[in-house]
């Protein structure tokens, strides 16, 4: 058993912002109790935590991790990647299929599930492919996926550029229950670039990828969703026009939802101009106005989901001549602290932070988390809202030291992660 | 790079662009170079300047101009100068750029003048490496010396760069040569244009201070200085425009055309040329044609940035 104790307990889906006890039993939520009111004694042999002066919160819900297992065990590890999960106050992360061989079959998908269970810091639910192989030209075992643990679909690291194949995934989809992740990219007017296409691109003399390579396929997987009447979501938006056209089919009732990373919600494409290929990343570092135009959309929740696209990569992958260099970011530890500068800089409340990092990336992948009322799985984040620490890609427990963030001095740390009642992180100091 | 340059003295490690140059430092590359002209008119075309230092010369690209311009640069000031040419694909595949960087600087070089078909790779060796590195060129983004020997030679013919009506003509958007132009004019003072289809004009340019134009007549009318760039046919034909005998015919500069631009224009081109289309051979033999002059003062020019780069001085440049 494990209490809780004096946490400024933030939960949005109880409408809940208090300070309160947290019974936790046998990995289950089983008290939320006013401090105010006469405790209930402690039961003898329970581990309490004292959390006064801190932020507790439903554990944070990543839908957007590259754990790299199986295939790519050099750039990071299920066991890795669900460390620095632990550590970045993640207490669920939904990985996404690009591995090798990739996750497009049932047995892949168990692989993930089962070495999870076995090493993994944090629960990690699998993302199946839309199609096998990823290579857009056929389905892939969908009901399989789903019953080996899929909670969505998607070939993210390459857009669907068939649009039949596309069609036929979300109508497909909808008999599983599944929805569909869009990485919304034309390869074809992405055109081999490295960064964002603009007055940076050219200064650089970088071949560029243009907003307007995401906003086609944007357009044509909302005309798609519409149609077909699959819940869509769309990973990384990244530009103005990809969040003016998700606005705008909302409100006509399409179902759709988006994604937006801390790295677009904060850097521009001028950080490329440091030459640092950590600034290298899918879809690319915009503009002032594009990040504005997200960080509008988190506001008035266009936008639902802050997540990190985790992207580890070694540095044979990255110390290279800026356009060979992979694109990717890693991003799990540092989503919490990031994602709370929106806070600190009032783009958003913190229960409304709350909601983007965890209550609705549970329900968009219908799972159970996002919040702590009693009978719910017992996975939370214990935050210290005004901590200030340095990020230092080199600590990190993600094998993948790509930051971008390298020596920023952030406010807000994570000091503890608890996942189905187990303390699985307890920062230093904490 | 280790800073800028005060009026006199270089302080530059590197030459990585023209971007970062100040007007001073232009001028320096330019009057430094006026002392090494004088050199190649000689019958003995040597000068000791840099005995004992060790010049390599590394191009990942295919370059024949711009390698044999350095080599007789360095040769002529009594440098021992090697050259390296790496096939981009097998570095790719193989020993990474930083790798074979490290490897040359274990051989202790003075200066290391780099070409690659990466922009930016210049300034990764330039950060790791403690000798000073040249950019040769560098993708899309910069080929300073060419710029400055265009600036040298614009000099020479109009005894002037401030207020100097440049139109630089054809595939601004892959052209590393127009970028380091349109830098190191704008900084002198000159007026420049840029002329060409949309689809080879990037978003964005007219930030640098050009002005825009999509009309070869209109693009030239009184330019003093004209620049036709290499159409990369391979490359573009089909895509970013529909063929070389369209592309002739509205962009490649003719005598009929010429008689826009101001009657003592002078044209120019980086080489190597295609006659016939962005520029017909009655005009690349014609008498505004400087081309040939922008070779002979290319040694010129990359002999004072090898000088400078090692520590010289202009007033002692050419003794």
């Amino acid at each position: 058993m494990l209490v809780i104790k004096g946490g400024k307990v933030v939960d949005p889906v109880l409408g809940f912002d208090g300070v309160a006890h947290i019974w936790i039993e046998k990995g289950v939520v089983t008290r939320l109790l006013d401090p105010s009111l006469e405790e209930a004694p402690v039961p003898d042999g329970a581990q309490l935590v004292d959390a006064s002066g801190l932020v507790v919160v439903p554990g944070l819900v990543d839908m957007h991790v590259h754990l790299r297992e199986p295939g790519y065990e050099y750039k990071e590890t299920i066991r890795s990647g669900t460390e620095a999960a632990a550590a970045g106050g993640v207490t669920t992360v939904a990985c996404m299929p690009n591995t090798d061989p990739p996750n497009d079959h049932g047995a892949i998908a168990e692989f993930v599930v089962r070495k999870a269970r076995e090493e993994g810091a944090v629960r990690v639910v699998p993302i199946g492919a839309i199609s096998k192989g990823l290579k857009g030209e056929s389905l892939a075992e969908i009901g399989e996926l789903k019953e080996a643990g899929a909670v969505a679909l998607s070939d993210d690291g390459r857009p669907v550029t068939n649009s039949l194949l596309m069609r036929r995934a979300m109508e497909y989809a909808r008999t599983f229950a599944l929805p569909v992740i869009s990485h919304c990219e034309d390869l074809v007017l992405a055109a081999n670039g490295s960064m964002n296409e603009g007055v940076v691109s050219l200064e650089l003399g970088l071949r560029g990828i243009p907003a307007t390579a995401e906003e086609v396929m944007v357009a044509r997987d909302l005309a798609l969703a519409e149609w077909t009447g699959c819940p869509l979501h769309i990973a990384h938006v990244s530009t103005a026009g990809s969040v003016r056209m998700i606005r705008e089919a909302r409100a006509r009732g399409v179902k759709v939802t988006a994604e937006a990373t801390p790295h677009h919600l904060l850097l521009t494409e001028d950080a490329v101009r440091s030459w640092d290929t950590n600034t290298k990343v899918n879809p690319p570092l915009r503009s002032d106005r594009d990040v504005e135009a997200l960080q509008d959309a988190l506001r008035d929740g266009t936008i639902d989901v802050i997540a990190s696209d985790h992207a580890p990569h070694a540095p044979v992958d990255k110390e290279l001549e800026y356009e060979h260099a992979a694109f990717g970011i890693s991003g799990v530890e540092t989503l919490a602290s990031l994602s709370l500068m929106l806070v600190h800089k009032g783009v958003l409340s913190l229960q409304e932070w709350v909601r983007k990092v965890s209550v609705n990336p549970s329900r968009i992948l219908a799972i159970e988390g996002g919040t702590l009322a009693p009978g719910s799985r017992a996975d939370l984040t214990l935050l210290d809202l005004e901590r200030t620490w340095k990020i230092e890609p080199d600590r990190f427990r993600s094998k993948g030291k790509n930051s971008p963030f390298r020596n920023w001095v952030v406010r807000g740390r994570v000091e503890m992660t608890v996942v189905a009642g187990k303390v699985v992180y307890r920062a230093e100091g904490a | 790079m280790t800073g800028p340059g005060s009026k006199d003295t270089w302080l530059r490690k590197d030459l990585l662009g023209i971007r970062e140059l100040s007007p001073d430092e232009i001028r320096m590359v330019l009057d430094t170079a006026v002392s090494f002209k004088e050199i190649s008119t000689r019958e003995i075309k040597k000068v000791p300047t840099l005995r004992g230092k060790t010049v390599i010369h590394l191009f990942f690209e295919p370059s024949t101009r711009t390698r044999t311009s350095f080599e007789i640069a360095a040769k002529r000031l009594s440098a021992d100068a090697v050259n390296i040419s790496v096939s981009t694909s097998s570095v790719v595949k193989g020993e990474t750029l930083l790798d074979t960087a490290l490897n040359l600087q274990a051989m202790e070089p003075d200066i290391l003048v780099v070409r690659h078909g990466a922009a930016g790779a210049p300034n990764l060796l330039a950060r790791v490496l403690k000798a000073s590195v040249v950019n040769a060129g560098d993708g899309f983004r910069e080929h300073p010396t060419q710029a400055l020997l265009d600036m040298f030679t614009v000099l020479e013919k109009k005894g002037r760069l401030d207020g100097i009506r440049l139109a630089i003509v054809g595939d601004i958007a892959h052209s590393r040569v127009a970028r380091s132009n349109i830098y190191g004019f704008t900084k002198m003072g000159a007026k420049v244009r840029v002329v060409g289809p949309h689809t080879l004009i990037p978003v964005g340019i007219e930030t640098l201070g050009v002005e825009v134009h999509h009309d070869l007549r209109a693009g030239i009318r009184d330019a003093d200085v004209i620049m036709m760039l290499r159409v990369q046919r391979e490359r573009l034909q089909g895509s970013f425009f529909p063929s070389e005998r369209e592309y002739a015919r509205f962009f490649g500069l003719t005598a009929k055309a010429l008689e826009e631009a101001m009657p003592d224009v002078i044209i120019m081109h980086p080489g190597p040329m295609n006659r016939g289309v962005e520029i017909s051979p009655e005009v690349a033999d014609g008498p505004y044609s400087v081309i040939l002059e922008q070779v002979t003062n290319g040694v010129a020019v990359r002999m004072a940035v090898l000088y400078l780069l090692s520590g010289g001085t202009r007033e002692d440049a050419g003794h």
